[in-house]
């Protein structure tokens, strides 16, 4: 049997700097060996723990695709681990323990609309979801709305690709910054108040919001006012975890696991449950 | 068909070379006296032993699932990453002495570490290894309610064999196949008289058990409705949060994975933790789900008698009553639970 704590190793091949305050990093990695690479497979809105060898491990939500070789992860230097990787270099290795979690729930997303929420760097998962719809079955979905907002345009993640993806007709993305910036295009505003707004239509369409926990307070109101139900509201948590696994026993929410339960839940199973903060 | 139950016995003078025989083959764990605590250990000899005790200051999880276990040990050359996983103990481990309460804990850490969808491949070893004797409880203590959370002074579940002490002997019960495997042919059989006292001393054991607590209650409320109490403001207030409750408790399984580093590689280490500590849950964000003691606190007693009953049908508590003996200001978790649901009555 194998030790479920012993990570796999994989090679750091790209190093980006995404954000103009070089605080978040995408880090590109392949794996060592190709077993482990087959063994790693995933879907979007699974995570895994990424360790730094004498630093320690951390969960990160995969940003990129299972359609993309290798994996990405886009670092926010917050605290030991996010710092250590920070300083990774191209050819250093880390290791990674997963896929964990549940992922977002795609076969029942097939034949809905769908609209995208994302408030600062919570957009890795979404993401991944987004670039697996457009590479494998586009069609299967109906419209897919994307909202991104972050405080200033320094501090959007994969700016080429939303350059891309806003050239796309099959994408409807608004982006967003609290604050009027010169030479900015885009929307200005709170997420919540884009979102009141542009007043996307709930009938057969699931919402998928990630963002931090002041962003959410916010916008789940909005959503529940444009008629979107709690079945059809899908959030991704973000808890501190240590195992991954279910078993160190600080994730929960009363009796769910994020790790293991989650992170992704609809608003209808976290109103089964007591408040503990999203 | 279900085999007779076998009954052996043996003197209580014979039980320091059994010890002793079996150290020749198995490394032999006992409950020790160390500085004036009882302790489980590896003995050295038959006679360190202590077979006269209430419970062990620390439960004997530690065997099981180490306070300090590490993980995996990694060298770094030419920037080539080595992992390696320690060895385990070459010998199989006889835990002697084990009171039913901590046996039966061992079914409720299985829960956590095997039987759910991921394994802890440590702790299967050591669960298949190590064989249990366990030594019932004549005189439960006075802080012991095992039978409130479904044990028994006498209960054999988790056990290989179970010894009972009648003053100058102990009836063995042989309740598995590694038990008999190990003391068929050490020990021999038990008379009927021998049985018959026995009997005696497990009903006077079981009858002198203090009140229940209301642990099966308090699985029935509803939990949004007791989550929110107004009984949580208080209770904790005198809580020092250090945490001692679920280091001695055999049923507590958080831990923590932390990395030691050397120049050329380091090792990954599980260390126990406690969710009354403020860092458990601390993201590093600067978000804490769990800010003060009412959170934390709630936590522990929820997550016991709570989550974990509506999960596996039993509270993650054995009733060995260490963190009523051991808290430094008497917050007794048997009046916690009781008030929480005499509330709700």
């Amino acid at each position: 049997m194998r030790n479920p704590f012993i990570p796999r190793l994989l090679r750091v091949e790209r190093v980006v700097i995404e954000t103009a305050d070089n605080n978040i990093k995408s880090f590109h990695l392949s794996f060592l060996m190709k077993e482990d690479e087959e063994a790693f497979s995933y879907l979007p809105g699974q995570f895994a723990e990424l360790s730094v060898f004498g630093k320690g491990e951390a969960p990160f939500g995969m940003a990129s695709s299972p359609t993309e070789p290798g994996l990405r992860f886009s670092v926010n230097k917050a605290g030991v681990v996010t710092t250590a990787l920070h300083r990774l270099e191209e050819g250093e290795m880390v290791g990674v323990r997963g896929p964990l979690g549940r992922p977002y729930p795609i076969a029942e997303l097939k034949g809905k609309n769908l609209v995208v929420v994302a408030g600062g760097f919570a957009f890795t998962t979404l993401r991944s979801l987004v670039k697996y719809i457009l590479d494998t079955a586009r069609d299967d979905f109906g419209r897919i709305d994307i909202l991104y907002g972050v405080r200033n345009p320094g501090l959007f993640l994969y700016k080429e690709e939303l350059e891309q993806w806003s050239k796309r007709d099959d994408l409807h993305l608004v982006l967003t910054i609290d604050r009027e910036v010169e030479g900015w295009e885009g929307k200005v505003g709170l997420v919540p108040n884009v979102l009141k707004e542009i007043a996307p239509n709930p009938d057969n369409t699931y919402a998928l919001v990630c963002g931090p926990p002041i962003m959410l307070k916010f916008t789940l109101p909005v959503l529940r006012e444009l008629g979107f139900p709690p079945e059809r509201t899908i959030l991704s948590l973000e808890k501190r975890m240590k195992c991954g696994v279910g078993m160190c026993g600080r994730c929960n929410i009363g009796p769910k696991f994020v790790c293991r339960d989650g992170p992704v839940f609809t608003l209808a199973e976290l109103a089964q449950l007591p408040d503990e903060g999203l | 068909m279900k085999e007779q139950m076998k009954y052996l016995k043996l003197s209580k003078e014979e039980m320091a070379n059994l010890l002793d025989e079996l150290r020749r083959e198995f490394r032999v764990v006992a409950p020790v006296r160390r500085e004036g605590l009882i302790l489980f250990e590896e003995i050295g000899s038959g006679k360190e032993a202590q077979l006269d005790f209430g419970n062990s200051r620390k439960s004997p999880k530690d065997f099981f699932f180490p306070q300090m276990e590490v993980l995996f040990s990694y060298q770094l050359s030419d920037n080539e990453l080595k992992i390696e996983e320690p060895q385990p103990e070459p010998r199989k481990t006889v835990i002697f002495g084990m009171r039913p309460c901590d046996a039966r804990a061992l079914l409720l850490l299985d829960k956590i570490f095997l039987e759910g969808e991921v394994q802890d491949s440590n702790y299967r070893r050591r669960r298949e290894e190590n064989i249990i004797l366990a030594l019932g409880c004549t005189h439960p203590r006075r802080t012991c309610f095992c039978t409130s959370v479904g044990g028994n002074p006498f209960g054999t579940e988790g056990i290989d064999a179970l010894f009972i002490d009648l003053g100058k002997t102990y009836v063995v019960e042989v309740l598995t196949q590694k038990g008999e495997e190990l003391l068929r042919d050490r020990l021999s059989e038990a008379d009927e008289e021998s049985l018959k006292s026995a009997e005696r001393v497990k009903r006077e054991a079981e009858s002198s058990m203090g009140p229940q607590v209301k642990a099966k209650e308090l699985a029935d409320l509803n939990l949004l409705d007791i989550f929110e109490d107004s009984f949580w403001d208080q209770v904790h207030e005198k809580c020092l949060g250090c945490g001692i409750c679920t280091y001695l408790c055999p049923t507590c399984s958080c831990f923590d994975v932390i990395d030691e580093k050397t120049d050329s590689g380091g090792e990954r280490i599980r260390l126990w933790d406690s969710c009354l500590y403020p860092l458990f849950t601390l993201q590093a964000s600067g978000v804490n789900p769990r800010p003060t003691g009412r959170e934390r606190m709630r936590q522990r007693v929820l997550h016991k008698f709570k989550y974990f009953a509506d999960e596996f049908g039993q509270p993650s508590c054995v009733g060995c009553g260490r963190c009523v003996v051991s808290c430094p200001v008497n917050l007794d978790i048997r009046r916690v639970v009781n008030e929480l649901v005499g509330g709700k009555a």
